[in-house]
């Protein structure tokens, strides 16, 4: 539908209604267009405004103050059990009676865990969203791609670490950091690659053309379109990893848990969400504390892995051709 | 880099050397675009895959009970050999359900919000806090709730409510004093849910174009009445997507529901019940169900409609965009 067919189209839509309105007024006063009928009409559209503006606006401020309330208790009760000793070390024997140690072996374990799964996606996606734009641009197999992808997004990572434990099983594998890479890359797989994806439909299509008219191969294409995607890949790399880091589900079975510092790839490692969750499990006020601090760490990882991301992307943007 | 300098450097000296071996080329072409199309039947392959361990894992338990029992059986006793999902199931819809309800509308109107009414300088800012947001793990949000939601619940909500709807239907009874339940649970999913929805709206309504607007406005629509119609006409679909995708999250949320909903395997009738959504089950027991049997062909069959439930979920979605982009949407 062309754009003027359509608008007049939402124009009769609209209109419809006010063509009932209209008539009825016309039975009530002979004058149709009175300057009075108007403005009374015109006030009634404007105070529909007021009220939906009002409302949304009432939407942004609860929901502001609401997620602002988050931040604000995580790091109100989480900062009173933060130390030193807590970002360093390992837990001792008596951790989770209120002993001494920390939380060194949950933090190392999930940079190691949350790597992994980025690297191992980041093998799988690049190719093959390059694929789908240098090779297979708006095919019916890619449309599949696209939807496999959005439903691989939508799928819990419970059941992916459920299914992650199956394998295990069937490769017999026991809980160590090779399942837990396994199952977290499923979880981080589709969201990087729809990022990226998304971030390759920015690519102008002149530049594609360009390169083809200058007899460049598909291959050669996607070498220009990686390229051209550097800074946002960076940046959904970012994201993809801030988001495996904070994932538990996937890794509750497959990674297991340990006290002891992440010590190969065929050995549990500990992860903070799960950190948190056990801490928060035992009935010492004083584990409680410092569970509130590990989810402050937490916080603060992703946050300063979110606020990286954006300003990469500024950063890395200029000297993309656009 | 500008535009130019990049077309010379398409045909720089030695973009001439690298013409001249055209056989090599070509086949390097074609190995890499074999080996990328491989990839691309892998993918779809890997979610066929994940359906298909949980099924087999799940077989034991279907052909001996069926699946239709299974479901709609209420009684759990794992030791007894009776794993009904009932209870479960309706945990799972009760949590997702409070949680939409209290999400959904309110998002959109926010996404519409920073799409169409904030200026470009509050956007930027707005923005990456909202990323932010959906970035946060699920068990500070549990954590949270824990720390603020449940006291809420248990000291003013649930009495206030309970005295003043109560009366009206069970729905509304104060029926458990801890506060732990299917509305602290809905509450938190509905906070994590939000920016979601949030940010792929605002996302949506930016891609509509700005001819469309300007078109609206020219005609004398007031702001209000031209963002009504983008919502109705153009971003229909892309909001959609986007609820789709609170849903996924919400139903699916495992830790932070888990510490919330207090763990109750009973079918819930009151906001303030306990509820045991499945993906708790299924991570609250994964440790002990290798020793009794058919217990972990039972927690995969619960893997299994956490599974299928998304999955049509978003296969409907996505019929029902597609049906409403070809209708015309898209400008």
């Amino acid at each position: 539908m062309n754009q003027q067919s359509s608008i007049s189209n939402l124009q009769s839509q609209s209109g419809a209604k006010g063509e009932g309105r209209r008539a009825e007024r016309n039975r009530q006063s002979p004058n149709l267009q009175s300057p009075v009928s108007q403005s009374l009409r015109l006030n009634r559209r404007h105070l529909e405004e007021r009220i939906f503006v009002a409302l949304m606006r009432l939407c942004m401020v609860g929901a502001a103050v609401a997620l602002s309330m988050i931040l604000a208790v995580i790091f109100w009760r989480g900062v009173g059990a933060l130390s030193i000793e807590m970002l360093t070390q390992p837990p001792r024997g008596s951790f989770y009676l209120g002993g001494g140690g920390g939380i060194a072996n949950a933090i190392a374990g999930s940079m190691l865990l949350a790597l992994g799964a980025t690297a191992v996606a980041f093998c799988l996606a690049t190719p093959l969203v390059l694929y789908l734009h240098a090779y297979a641009g708006r095919s019916r197999v890619a449309n599949w791609v696209r939807l496999t992808l959005d439903v691989m997004w939508g799928i819990p990572s419970i059941v992916y670490g459920a299914f992650g434990f199956s394998l295990m099983i069937v490769l017999g594998l026991r809980a160590s950091l090779l399942a837990g890479i396994i199952a977290l890359s499923f979880v981080v797989l589709p969201i990087l690659a729809r990022t990226l994806d998304e971030v390759m439909r920015m690519i102008p299509r002149q530049l594609a053309e360009t390169g083809f008219a200058l007899g460049a191969t598909r291959l050669e294409m996607a070498g220009l379109l990686l390229r051209q995607a550097l800074p946002g890949l960076f940046t959904a790399l970012l994201l993809a990893f801030g988001r495996g880091i904070g994932d538990a589900a996937s890794v509750l079975f497959t990674a297991g848990y340990t006290d002891n510092m992440p010590s190969g790839l065929f050995a549990p490692v500990a992860s903070l969400p799960l950190a948190v969750f056990f801490q928060l499990g035992t009935p010492f006020p004083a584990v409680h504390a410092r569970a509130y601090a590990s989810a402050l760490v937490l916080t603060v990882i992703i946050l300063v892995i979110s606020l990286v991301a954006h300003l990469s992307m500024r950063r890395l943007g200029r000297h993309v051709v656009r | 880099m500008t535009r130019d300098e990049s077309l010379t450097l398409l045909t720089k000296p030695h973009a001439t050397t690298t013409f001249n071996n055209l056989p090599r080329r070509r086949l390097l072409d074609a190995a890499g675009s074999a080996l990328m199309q491989l990839l691309q039947w892998l993918i779809m392959l890997l979610l066929a895959v994940v359906a298909a361990t949980l099924l087999v894992r799940a077989l034991p338990i279907i052909q001996q009970v069926g699946v239709f029992e299974l479901l709609r059986s209420e009684s759990w006793h794992p030791m007894a050999g009776q794993f009904g999902l009932a209870p479960f199931i309706a945990g799972s819809v009760a949590v997702t359900t409070v949680a939409m309800a209290m999400c959904v509308i309110p998002a959109i109107l926010c996404g519409v919000y920073m799409a169409e009414y904030t200026s470009t300088r509050t956007r930027t800012w707005l923005k990456p806090l909202i990323d932010l947001l959906v970035g946060i793990p699920s068990v500070v949000y549990g954590l949270w709730g824990i720390l603020f939601v449940i006291p809420l619940i248990r000291n003013q909500i649930g009495p206030a409510v309970d005295s003043t709807l109560g009366w009206m239907s069970p729905f509304f009874r104060q029926t458990n004093p801890s506060g732990y339940g299917v509305l602290a649970a809905g509450f938190v999913l509905a906070l994590m849910s939000f920016p979601l929805i949030v940010a792929v709206t605002e996302e949506v309504m930016r891609s509509v174009p700005q001819q469309m607007r300007e078109s609206l406005l020219a005609l004398g629509a007031t702001r209000w009445e031209t963002t009504k119609c983008i919502v109705r006409h153009a971003a229909l679909p892309g909001v959609l997507a986007a609820v789709v995708l609170g849903f996924s999250r919400a139903f699916g949320e495992t830790l932070a529901v888990m510490m919330v909903v207090g763990n109750v395997p009973r079918a819930p009738t009151s906001i303030f019940d306990g509820a045991y959504p499945l993906p708790a089950l299924i991570a609250n027991n994964y440790s002990e169900m290798m020793s009794v049997p058919l217990y972990d062909s039972a927690l995969m069959m619960a893997a299994l409609f956490l599974l299928v439930v998304v999955l049509s979920f978003n296969v409907l979605a996505r019929l029902v965009i597609n049906r409403l982009t070809n209708r015309g949407g898209t400008l």
